[in-house]
């Protein structure tokens, strides 16, 4: 593709728009810029713009689409598959500073944003007001714009979903700079294409989200968690298909080995309450009353204890909750520490196929000689699964995890699954959906991109 | 081994509200649970039980729900647990709440060792425990950051001291207070809750006791009345001086003599 370099024309009219404080220009570019969370994919834009309002980031775009310019949005930079890298160099357009909160609408339930706002400051803003964005990954130092990209799911999934069920309407700025607003403060909507549900999960290929409104539910009271030992892995995760058969519905299911457990209580210096076993399931409970959430605990408690579980034990303060939540927050991070690079699979399977993937990577590890750690949602059938480089050479990390890979992916796809369940494709996992989607459902990605962007200037070489 | 493990259901959050009026904390409506430091001690507890085979009682003050807690207390693997509740212990302060739990001991039959939070979260005072142990006229440690050792006849045991940390060897019949931290504390276990659940819970009231002296009891046997609680002002006025050991020194004394604080 060619793309117009940046000169200093282009510069100076950047400057115009936006100031000469906010605009960035080669060493002056912090080199986290070049990368995302879990890096690997490296390349600097020639220049990155701070945006504070929607009409700065119309100019840019137009003047971007006129002259043949690539523009990456960008929030935190907190993402896993290079969605936010500027590998095509060109602008990259940083939203972090359009990060108010706008209004709260307590008669439709809705809060309204700049895409900058962190997902933290979201959840402690609302439950201030006795309500709730359910959205609930573990990087809460993500920008809301960076969830609603990806679609970001989260350990709620199970019971309340992803991002998209609560993005009710948007404001975006099109390539060619155009500012429109699709969705809105409405319930229900059959009016056409969902073009807000195209938006959602595009990671900035379509259009930049300049403004959310999302729905909030009323907070639930109390949320006990329990936090189960089982004898091994495979017992656990086997136990999940009949909770849900239970038709109780926890909030969260997450499965957790011994060994992640021990790697985040040296990261963290901290015990964990409980060491008996080797595998545990934590499930997370939400309701109005002690009562409520006891009904349903007590039903589920008793399926896993009829599986094999060896107790089921109850979480039901402050300090418990933290004892428990904390480490199962520092897992990402304390896995990252035990190793040189990593890399993740993000695949989402049918939920009564996780235990069969899980027993699939335990045989890859052994098969590759490679180690290979996982934890996630075994509620809604998301996994995440590690790949550590240790001891490897460059050029025997990149053969094993291509080849480990390759593996995963593939089977992820004879289970009937895909290949992100919050992630997203970004740059690093577009050879797995070409593999997943089939030429027929690439061709229509691409045209529905064509259709956005005629000019391919909008995060190029992304997702199709 | 007899154990016996002093606990209070306080207030379910930390974030109490003072009422400006009367000082009171509002307790209404509030969740309550089991004071968080009281963990700490049920573990140490539980610890030597599997360690020693001791046997672990618990005994709280309170209205009739705070059997909940003793109740709690067993879904942690406590073995027997006893409550103190009578309308004339109400409004005792820490003076007629520790005589009423030194009397509600004595009920408990012979113990070896009793093991105290080091504090609540509702009171703060750190006084409950060992003013327990003088009306019990048996020794006690504070602050108790380490079990050393399990003797026979004694235990040996590291305080938390501001400074130092001092190691003494206690012999039975000893209160002790634990510090946070001296172990992770368990989770309740369902499998105990089932177990347990219908264990019973003897009620103890004044009529129970030894000493049946109303005055000893509830707000007539309190000295301290609390007329107003408020957070404590948090002054962070301060200043940072750099120099040598000898320079600050002189600097310091000069400044405590003009604040005449010497």
């Amino acid at each position: 593709m060619n793309y117009k370099a940046i000169d200093s024309q282009d510069i100076e009219y950047l400057i115009s728009v936006c100031g000469k404080g906010r605009v960035f220009v080669g060493e002056e570019i912090n080199e986290d810029f070049a990368h995302d969370e879990l890096g690997g994919i490296e390349r600097l834009p020639e220049v990155m713009v701070e945006a504070v309002s929607t009409e700065e980031v119309s100019k840019i775009m137009k003047y971007a689409f006129d002259h043949h310019i690539p523009v990456t949005p960008r929030g935190q930079g907190t993402g896993l598959v290079g969605g936010s890298v500027a590998i095509h160099g060109g602008i990259m357009l940083n939203l972090t500073k359009m990060n108010k909160i706008l209004e709260l609408d307590e008669e439709n339930l809705t809060l309204t944003v700049e895409p900058g706002v962190l997902l933290m400051e979201i959840s402690k803003f609302v439950e201030a007001h006795d309500l709730f964005y359910p959205p609930d990954p573990g990087e809460k130092s993500a920008t809301i714009a960076g969830n609603i990209n990806t679609n970001a799911g989260g350990m709620r999934a199970v019971k309340y979903g992803v991002t998209r069920d609560y993005v009710r309407g948007l404001e975006i700025v099109l390539p060619n700079g155009e500012v429109m607003e699709v969705g809105g403060k409405i319930v229900k909507n059959s009016s056409g294409y969902s073009l807000k549900d195209m938006i959602v999960g595009s990671e900035g290929t379509l259009a930049i989200v300049t403004k959310a409104v999302l729905k909030l539910l009323p907070l639930p009271k109390k949320a006990i968690s329990l936090l189960i030992p089982f004898p091994d892995l495979a017992m656990a995760i086997e136990t999940v298909p009949k909770i849900i058969k239970s038709k109780t519905i926890p909030t969260a299911v997450e499965f957790m080995e011994s060994a992640a457990i021990l790697a985040a209580e040296e990261f963290l210096g901290m015990k964990f309450p409980d060491k008996s076993s080797d595998a545990y399931l934590l499930l997370t409970f939400d309701g109005n009353s002690k009562e409520e959430i006891e009904r349903a605990y007590d039903k589920v408690a008793h399926i896993c204890l009829d599986s094999g579980a060896l107790d089921v034990l109850i979480s039901n303060t402050q300090e418990r909750q933290e004892s428990i939540w904390k480490a199962r927050g520092a897992f990402l991070e304390a896995i990252k520490a035990s190793t040189t690079e990593m890399d993740e699979c993000d695949v989402v399977v049918p939920r009564n196929k996780v235990a069969d993937f899980i027993k699939y990577t335990n045989e890859l590890q052994s098969q590759f000689q490679v180690r290979i750690k996982s934890f996630g949602h075994a509620g809604d059938g998301n996994l995440h699964v590690y790949v550590l480089r240790d001891e490897r050479t460059e050029e025997e990390w990149k053969k094993t995890l291509g080849d480990v890979f390759e593996c995963m992916y593939s089977r992820a796809r004879e289970l009937g699954g895909q290949v992100s369940g919050e992630h997203g494709i970004g740059y690093a996992k577009r050879p797995f959906l070409i593999e997943s989607m089939g030429e027929n459902g690439m061709q229509l990605l691409k045209n529905i991109k064509l259709a956005f962007d005629p000019k391919n200037i909008l995060n190029p070489g992304k997702v199709c | 081994m007899e154990i016996l493990v002093c606990i209070k259901q306080v207030p379910g959050t930390s974030e109490v509200e003072v009422d400006e009026k009367t000082g009171v904390l509002k307790r209404d409506g509030i969740d309550s649970k089991l004071n968080p430091y009281d963990l700490y001690a049920i573990e140490t507890a539980l610890k030597m039980k599997e360690e020693k085979g001791a046997k672990v009682n618990v005994i709280t003050m309170g209205p009739p729900q705070a059997a909940e807690i003793i109740q709690e207390a067993f879904m942690m693997g406590a073995d027997n647990g006893a409550l103190l509740t009578d309308r004339k212990f109400a409004g005792a302060d820490v003076l007629a709440t520790a005589y009423t739990l030194s009397q509600g001991v004595k009920k408990m039959g012979n113990i070896d060792l009793i093991i105290c939070g080091k504090q609540t979260t509702d009171g703060d005072t750190a006084q409950v425990g060992p003013e327990m142990a003088e009306f019990l006229g048996i020794p006690h440690v504070a602050n108790v950051r380490r079990i050393v050792e399990l003797k026979e006849e004694s235990i040996v045991v590291e305080m938390d001291m501001p400074n130092t940390i001092e190691v003494a060897d206690v012999k039975f019949p000893c209160l002790i207070t634990v510090e946070k931290g001296i172990f992770q504390p368990r989770l309740p276990s369902f499998k105990l809750k089932m177990a347990t659940k219908d264990k019973e819970i003897p009620f103890y009231s004044m009529n129970d006791f030894e000493d049946q002296n109303e005055k000893n009891y509830g707000l007539n046997g309190s000295p301290t009345q609390v007329l107003k609680i408020f957070p404590p002002e948090a002054n962070t006025d301060h200043e940072m001086w750099e120099g040598t050991g000898e320079d600050l020194a002189d600097r310091l004394l000069t400044k405590l003599k003009e604040l005449k604080f010497v």
